[in-house]
């Protein structure tokens, strides 16, 4: 083995990683989609009037926050077929992802939604608004501000978590570098140019994501030190 | 084959994962702790080279994904002649990875101290080693310890990659076990579990108990 950097290698495998690239991309997409909808069923789990579904819903939330992802891989995997449901890798990888961010989106909404005064919530009452007109019209124009930057976080944070899915067999951007580098026995190029191409991408997103934080805070008038 | 008989003959194997888990987890916090401060006081000096290497080395680390930056370590390093046990390369991509967002919450920390303490110090001619040392540090930690506790949980969860460079910790040990019996419900139930009920009731109780202190010791906390 020596560490010399192979040029011509790094063209003949370029075109592949990129194509793999596009798995990564949509599976981020795809994931994140369905997240942000297990976020809100998440959200009204917690903000039902009933105690004993908010109890249910804040220990399943404490348990998929707080095992590894990666089992939870596995687990969905392996276990679904057991009870005779047979998915693809890349469903089995959706559904986990979406169940484990929507997760933390669920914990963003309801930051958010804290967020807006109270006074807000009596004004409306005090109106005699209906509860769906209060959300539409008065809280959600003002709670979605507030969730946007959380909800860029964790489009880098799936992003960058999608890598786990070639485990299972999901042919993204790692899985494609895994093969390459077996297939050559070379890892130092595809490994690298993994590397790189995470970071031409999430670089660039995370600082629009900072950059929109500091226009809605601005927005809302609290400045930051 | 229940449940019973399951942990009977794969429980052991299981612990023995957990001890792994355990280690992992001790030592990339303890490397992760070092360089988020190192970092994360390198992010607010004034010198700009310095701040420079810091930006650099968190942009880097947060901007690629530890599963990346683990099998680098462990897969490509060799190719530069260093060779790293599997554990210690586990080890220390968790540490760096963690230890670039642990710098940001250090950073963040030290400026959320109320400004008229910068200013006190100032005005009592501390130098900026000493104003660092007595009046800053010791006031950071009521506010970095809420964020960083989140973090560490996030860590316990992140020891879970180091099975794939093939070192034999939980998640290792239950994939072992599951592609001997196929017994996958049982075997990666049981390790989810595991990982629960250490980060439930041992990881976040120890590191309320450390909020708690904090907060008292600068004089903030209920008694």
């Amino acid at each position: 083995m020596n560490a010399e950097w192979k040029w011509d290698f790094t063209f003949q495998i370029l075109p592949q990683m990129l194509w793999a690239t596009l798995n990564t991309i949509m599976a981020a997409g795809i994931g994140y989609a369905i997240a942000t909808i297990v976020g809100l069923l998440f959200l009204l789990g917690q903000r039902t009037p009933i105690k004993i579904v908010n109890m249910i819903n804040r220990e399943i939330v404490e348990f998929i926050r707080s095992t590894p992802l990666l089992i939870q891989l596995f687990f969905v995997y392996f276990v679904l077929p057991q009870f005779g449901i047979t998915l693809s890798a890349w469903v089995c990888g959706m559904i986990t992802i979406g169940l484990h961010f929507g997760t933390y989106l669920s914990e963003v909404y309801r930051g958010a939604l804290e967020g807006v005064p109270k006074t807000q919530w009596e004004a409306c009452r005090a109106l005699n608004f209906t509860n769906f007109y209060t959300y539409r019209r008065i809280v959600l124009p003002q709670a979605f501000p507030i969730a946007i930057p959380g909800m860029g976080n964790y489009l880098v944070g799936i992003f960058k978590d999608t890598p786990l899915l070639s485990t299972i067999g999901v042919a993204e951007l790692f899985h494609a570098a895994t093969a390459v580098g077996g297939y050559h026995y070379r890892y130092l190029e595809p490994y690298t140019i993994v590397g790189i191409i995470f970071l031409i991408l999430s670089v660039p997103a995370a600082m629009g994501i900072r950059k929109l934080e500091k226009s809605v805070n601005k927005a809302q008038g609290k400045v930051k030190y | 084959m229940n449940y019973f008989s399951f942990l009977a003959e794969h429980g052991s194997t299981l612990l023995l994962g957990t001890v792994t888990t355990l280690k992992v987890l001790i030592c990339a916090t303890i490397l992760y702790v070092i360089i988020s401060i190192i970092f994360g006081l390198m992010r607010v000096s004034n010198n700009s080279a310095i701040q420079g290497i810091a930006t650099v080395y968190i942009e880097f680390f947060r901007g690629t994904s530890l599963l990346v930056q683990l099998f680098w370590f462990y897969y490509v390093l060799p190719f530069f002649g260093i060779s790293l046990e599997a554990f210690t390369a586990g080890v220390v991509a968790i540490g760096m990875n963690f230890g670039a967002y642990g710098a940001e919450i250090v950073r963040g920390g030290i400026l959320a101290v109320p400004k008229g303490q910068w200013e006190g110090a100032h005005a009592l001619n501390f130098s900026p080693f000493k104003r660092m040392k007595n009046i800053i540090i010791p006031q950071i930690f009521p506010i970095i310890l809420p964020p960083v506790a989140n973090l560490t949980v996030e860590l316990l969860k992140a020891t879970a990659l180091v099975a794939l460079v093939t070192v034999v910790d939980l998640t290792f040990e239950a994939k072992q076990i599951n592609a001997i019996t196929w017994l996958s419900a049982q075997c990666f139930g049981t390790a989810l579990l595991i990982y629960y009920i250490i980060s439930r009731f041992f990881l976040v109780p120890f590191l309320r108990w450390l909020e708690v202190l904090a907060a008292r010791k600068v004089g903030r906390g209920k008694i």
